[in-house]
């Protein structure tokens, strides 16, 4: 019981550094891309113009969410293991649901925008 | 007050303690442990603290003073004063059984509980290990191998503080030496002992501990060591 808490803890510290580096990537190409698309100012109709129908944002900002949803909820578990007397499996559980819910709200985005017919 | 006067609190009691002040002649090359002695033989003989060689050889003097943790023995009072006044508390993280004298219990089970004793491979009739000084392995060890267990590092993690389980880096330093070691065998038990939660993945690389050692040594070093290790392992199913 105890090695398999070892085992899963070093697990989950290796996921979150994974999912560190996929991400320091991604923000590098996510803030780039906006900073040069981004001259007249935000508007969905650029957004949409740019993403919608292509499949090579759509595995962007796919692999952007996963790694989002994985390096989130373990980044709080340590917080709140931390910081509050709150036990490991209520903790575990809390930042799933935290996960789960990034998660779909990212997919319905990212869906969206892709699906969305571009306002010309 | 006059100058040569300095203003030193001391805690007093246990836990629920409080400080008391004391009124010190200041003299040239004073140290705070000459404070602390000088209270206790001449206005409070009833105040109790620890210490043992004087010249930063054995590690049981270290106390906090004025917030931060240090060997008393080695710290003068020129270079910690400030305004005239001196605190002394007990170190931080560990029970305090009176006045500047903690349990270290805690600290020293932690080593234990690292697997940081010597686990040999040999018997006295084999060969003597041969173990060049100029080895990465054994350099490695070497940088970590000075530390004389005073708990200033234990006293200064925050980790610590946030997690009473936390290992702390002098045990986690003195596994990471025993990892270097190519004479010991016993690191798969170690590994799996410093991996988790306790141990070294919740380190923060803050460096509170590189920072005070009065070794200059540094756990933080031998703390992500022990996580390229603890990774390593764990890759090859070896947790």
């Amino acid at each position: 019981m105890m090695q398999n808490t070892v085992r899963s803890e070093t697990w989950l510290w290796l996921a979150q550094r994974t999912s560190a580096i996929v991400l320091a990537v991604c923000i590098v190409i996510h803030l780039t891309t906006m900073i040069i698309a981004m001259q007249g100012g935000l508007s969905t109709a650029e957004i949409a113009g740019r993403v919608s129908g292509n499949p090579m944002w759509l595995v962007f900002y796919g692999t952007f969410l996963a790694a989002v949803s994985v390096h989130a909820p373990i980044g709080m578990r340590t917080v709140l293991l931390e910081t509050t007397s709150l036990s490991t499996k209520r903790v575990g559980l809390l930042t799933m649901l935290l996960g789960l819910f990034v998660f779909v709200l990212g997919v319905r985005t990212i869906l969206g925008l892709y699906q969305m017919v571009p306002v010309s | 007050m006059t100058e040569d006067m300095l203003q030193v609190s001391v805690w007093k009691g246990d836990a629920k303690g409080a400080f008391a002040t004391y009124q010190v002649r200041r003299q040239e090359n004073q140290t705070v442990l000459d404070l602390v002695t000088h209270i206790q033989r001449y206005l409070d003989p009833s105040l109790s603290y620890r210490f043992a060689c004087r010249v930063g050889v054995c590690g049981s003097c270290a106390m906090t003073v004025n917030g931060k943790a240090r060997w008393t023995c080695r710290s003068h009072v020129s270079n910690v004063v400030e305004d005239g006044r001196i605190e002394i508390r007990p170190l931080e993280s560990l029970p305090v059984v009176k006045d500047l004298v903690v349990d270290m219990t805690d600290f020293f089970d932690k080593w234990a509980k690292a697997k940081g004793s010597f686990e040999p491979t040999c018997s006295r009739n084999d060969e003597i290990a041969a173990v060049s000084p100029s080895d990465k392995k054994r350099r490695l060890a070497d940088a970590g191998i000075e530390c004389i267990g005073c708990g200033v590092c234990y006293s200064t993690c925050d980790v610590v503080r946030w997690k009473p389980d936390y290992l702390g880096p002098a045990a986690m330093n003195r596994a990471w030496t025993l990892v270097n070691d190519v004479r010991d065998g016993g690191n798969d038990e170690r590994l799996r002992a410093v991996a988790g939660d306790d141990g070294c993945l919740s380190c923060h690389s803050q460096q509170g501990c590189v920072e005070r050692c009065p070794q200059k040594l540094n756990p933080t070093m031998a703390i992500a060591g022990l996580k390229r290790e603890t990774i390593k392992a764990a890759l090859k199913g070896k947790l």
